[in-house]
């Protein structure tokens, strides 16, 4: 009977071996995100910034040129204008306006009229004006609720597994999520409220990766009590490697229509996701299970040959 | 493990069949909905503003306006006051939130404290009375302070707030939007969703009038373009521009304001055919008004709007029947939207918008077909995949992901939540989720059979292995998803939410579901070895 295998069973790949090439890989990578989400920094959305975005559709196919001359006449700053889907779709973003949060409305009102007088018939699809407050408090939110994100996850898998399985699984999630953040630095895709929806949901599957990953070693620590620890990270990471490769090709295959359908608005969504899946799949293989290798070597099991002859110090098995 | 009781089987197979029914609503059409007893055509998952296009706008109430009426209220007052008592004073000061008064005489300012006590209002207390001083006097030497408490600020605030909420709603009924969402968010904001509106600047319009209509006397005798009135006037532009005079010196007392009105209707007058605006005077509007009119024949009387004349018609005779008109160059339109607005009523104070997001019906139409596509395209493709890997058994798990799917969309209906684009994204993403429960029970069953137990042990070890690691992984996103719920805003609380249902209803379709089907088919087929 024939069964796609994504890798064969009873695979045997010493992925500790790689364990010092893992982490450095991921530091740098990480550390190069962190530099890149200052200079050049991010390309915030209108959430964020505040500002107007206005999506029109032009009977012909838009002139440009004609088009950013027409509103750069207007004074507001730099209008930066796009084509999207089509020839005759028109994104327009505007810089947030001098003045309280209504002079977004004015300058968006001026817009459309100016559009309608210089292309008649343009069809205004969609408007978006956020003044400085609003778009302070949505950023705001939106870190707040991924703080609180990491934190809810660090106090449940504490509770759940040991404290070394909590801190791996946080520290890895950090340089992961530092990683979808340089993500968007080098693509220049707007951060926006969809980006930390985003970045949620990466959070929230990659865990869930690291979970399963992590239930197995838990499960072996009990039933392979003289394996050393390191051995047994391995055999765990083999076991499950089946699973954690076929939920992640489930997972990319419900989301790559996302990225190729999913118009204009889940497009950017879709394609983190697919970066963020690759992210948090090869994170719980060569993030998550070296620190969790470097913290319990001593505490999580005796009689590991890699533990020094203090075979007395450790703790029992998990509970 | 393996076994279930009867009443279980029929129990999931119920829970089943319900979602089925329920979730059908939202495939019918409109005629066939219309058919049915509306208890269940209602039970739909209506779509949000981003699919169907709309107007979310988020107001912010002027707070600093309405302190500013009440300081310059009490300013108005203290100044009656005074002069009753006999107070001397050389200053009357309006501050940010106090009123300072320099007294000419010291030795009065005990009256002038008591004068000034006759201002204060009670806020906070019950029917019964009671409640706390909305002014602080303090004094000392020839200067008495009233100052607003905080109670009184905050008081102020939720008063300006509900009563323009209730504004917002009487003004946008009057446009005949549908179903519109009008919620108070915050301390000093309202958020205003109007589905299906694509043009909101009329709305726009009608929201950022304060609508405080006035009705005062004018000095003729004044000239206006010195930009100096006399005590008591004030100079108010003219609404039009001009068609007669471009400002008018105007007293500042109201005599009839437009809280007194009782209705407004836009017609045309049918002796030039130009639009006007006829109002009718409640009792008391009425004989204040024919009061009024009574005593300055011959006298023109503004009509303001928001500190502009819309006309300074001549008084002719008195009016008494309490009715009438207000002409303007009014357009069909134009006069239309200012009855609505007298009708509705002033607000306390200008809102702003300070939030939009406006969607056009067939970009939303656009958003729906791609999202289905993807969720389609989606849902073929992990199936391909999880027959490819896991034959029968993976057919198992696409059956219970098609039911998951209906089950969710049986659950938004019943709460008649709101599907958003990024809703359409969690459906997406918690059946990739809902797959991997499967994926871990498949792989599990598949390893105890590898090492060696029988058919039935086999099931058994990897369900319950599997079901501890699925609780895990599931929990662990469900209480993200509460924070994103929680802390979210719009279309992110969509997305939360489908997620969250995805990832029950999971548990249910991939442990429960999934296990009584691969039951079945053992007690059924009584296999030698199973197909994973």
């Amino acid at each position: 009977m024939f069964r796609l295998r994504l890798v064969p069973d009873n695979t045997k790949i010493p992925f500790m071996n790689g364990r010092i090439a893992g982490l450095v890989v991921s530091a740098v990578l990480s550390i190069a995100s962190v530099v890149l989400f200052f200079y050049p920094g991010l390309n915030y959305g209108i959430d964020f910034r505040g500002g107007i975005v206005i999506e029109a559709r032009t009977p012909q196919a838009a002139d440009f040129p004609s088009l950013r001359h027409t509103l750069g006449q207007l004074g507001m700053g730099q209008v930066a204008l796009q084509e999207f889907g089509s020839p005759q779709d028109v994104l327009i973003r505007l810089e947030r306006q001098p003045g309280d949060d209504a002079a977004q409305q004015v300058a968006a009102d001026r817009v459309r009229n100016t559009l309608a007088q210089a292309v008649p018939g343009t069809q205004v699809r969609r408007v978006e004006a956020v003044g400085a407050s609003v778009s302070g408090e949505l950023f705001a939110n939106g870190m707040l609720a991924l703080g609180l994100a990491m934190l809810a996850m660090l106090v449940y898998i504490w509770f759940r597994f040991e404290w070394q399985f909590g801190f791996g699984a946080v520290v890895t999630l950090l340089l992961d999520i530092t990683k979808v953040v340089g993500f968007y630095a080098v693509t220049g895709m707007q951060f926006n409220l969809t980006a930390i929806a985003a970045i949620l949901t990466i959070m929230g599957y990659s865990v869930n990766d690291k979970v399963v990953v992590y239930d197995r070693m838990r499960e072996n620590l009990r039933i392979y009590k003289k394996m050393p620890l390191r051995d047994l990270i391995d055999l765990s990471i083999n076991e499950t490697l089946n699973r954690t490769l076929g939920t992640s090709m489930c997972t990319l295959l419900s989301i790559i229509p996302l990225a190729l359908f999913g118009g204009e608005a889940l497009q950017d969504f879709g394609i983190v996701l697919i970066f963020g899946i690759f992210l948090a799949t090869s994170s719980s293989i060569f993030i998550a299970a070296p620190i969790l290798l470097f913290l319990g070597e001593n505490r999580l099991r005796r009689g590991s040959p890699d533990a020094s002859a203090s075979a007395s110090g450790g703790a029992a098995a998990s509970s | 493990m393996l076994y279930f009781a009867r009443w279980k089987i029929y129990a999931i197979v119920l829970i089943c069949a319900l979602g089925f029914v329920l979730s059908l609503p939202n495939f019918l059409s409109r005629e066939t909905l219309a058919s049915l007893p509306s208890w269940y055509a209602n039970t739909r998952i209506s779509l949000g503003l981003d699919l169907r296009g709309g107007s979310h706008l988020l107001l912010e109430v002027d707070m600093a306006a309405v302190i500013r009426d009440r300081v310059e209220g009490v300013v108005d007052g203290a100044r009656q006051q005074l002069r009753q008592a006999n107070v001397g004073y050389t200053a009357i000061n309006a501050g940010e939130r106090a009123v300072t008064v320099q007294l000419r005489d010291p030795a009065q300012s005990d009256d002038a404290v008591k004068a000034l006590r006759s201002l204060v209002n009670r806020v906070g207390g019950g029917a019964l009375g009671g409640g706390v001083p909305d002014l602080e006097i303090a004094s000392s030497g020839s200067t008495v302070t009233a100052t607003l408490s905080d109670v009184a600020l905050r008081d102020r605030a939720t008063q300006a707030i509900e009563q323009s909420i209730e504004i917002v709603r009487r003004r946008i009924d009057e446009t005949g939007v549908n179903e519109p969402i009008i919620a108070r968010q915050g301390t000093d904001r309202i958020l205003v969703q109007l589905p299906g509106v694509e043009d909101p600047d009329r709305v726009k319009r009608l929201l950022g009038t304060t609508a405080k209509m006035t009705f005062r006397l004018v000095d003729v005798n004044a000239d206006p373009t010195t930009g100096r009135a006399p005590p008591g006037f004030e100079i108010l532009p003219s609404a039009e521009g001009g068609r007669t005079q471009s400002s008018y010196v105007v007293r500042k007392k109201i005599e009839v304001d437009g809280a007194s009105l009782k209705n407004a209707q836009a017609s045309t007058n049918s002796q030039t055919g130009e639009w006007v605006v006829s109002f009718e005077f409640d009792s008391v509007g009425s004989s204040r008004f024919a009061e009024i009119t009574k005593a300055n024949v011959g006298r023109p009387f503004a009509i303001v709007l928001d500190n502009k004349v819309i006309s300074a018609p001549v008084i002719r005779e008195p009016i008494t029947g309490g009715r009438g008109q207000i002409s303007g160059n009014f357009t069909a339109a134009s006069a239309n939207d200012l009855a609505v607005l007298l009708r509705a009523g002033a607000l306390p104070a200008p809102l702003k918008v300070i939030e939009e997001r406006t969607v056009g019906p067939d970009l939303g139409a656009d958003s729906i077909r791609a999202g289905l596509m993807a969720v389609g395209v989606g849902f073929v493709m992990v199936c391909i995949y999880m027959i490819a890997s896991y034959g029968l058994f993976g057919s198992f798990a696409c059956f219970a992901l098609l039911v998951n799917i209906v089950l969710t969309l049986a659950a938004l209906s019943i709460l008649n939540a709101t599907l958003t684009l990024p809703g359409i994204a969690g459906i997406l993403l918690g059946l990739g989720l809902s797959v991997d429960a499967n994926i871990l029970i498949n792989e599990r069953i598949r390893e105890e059979t590898k090492k060696g137990r029988g058919v039935f042990a086999s099931m058994e070890a990897g369900f319950s292995r599997a079901y501890s690691t699925i609780v895990d992984s599931n929990l662990t996103t469900a209480i993200k998803m509460a924070l994103l719920f929680i802390f979210g805003t719009g279309t992110i609380k969509g997305f939360a939410v489908t997620i969250t249902f995805g990832i029950l209803i999971s548990m249910f379709t991939a442990t429960v579901l999934v296990r009584l089907m691969m039951v079945t088919w053992l007690r059924r087929t009584r296999p030698a070895t199973l197909p994973v």
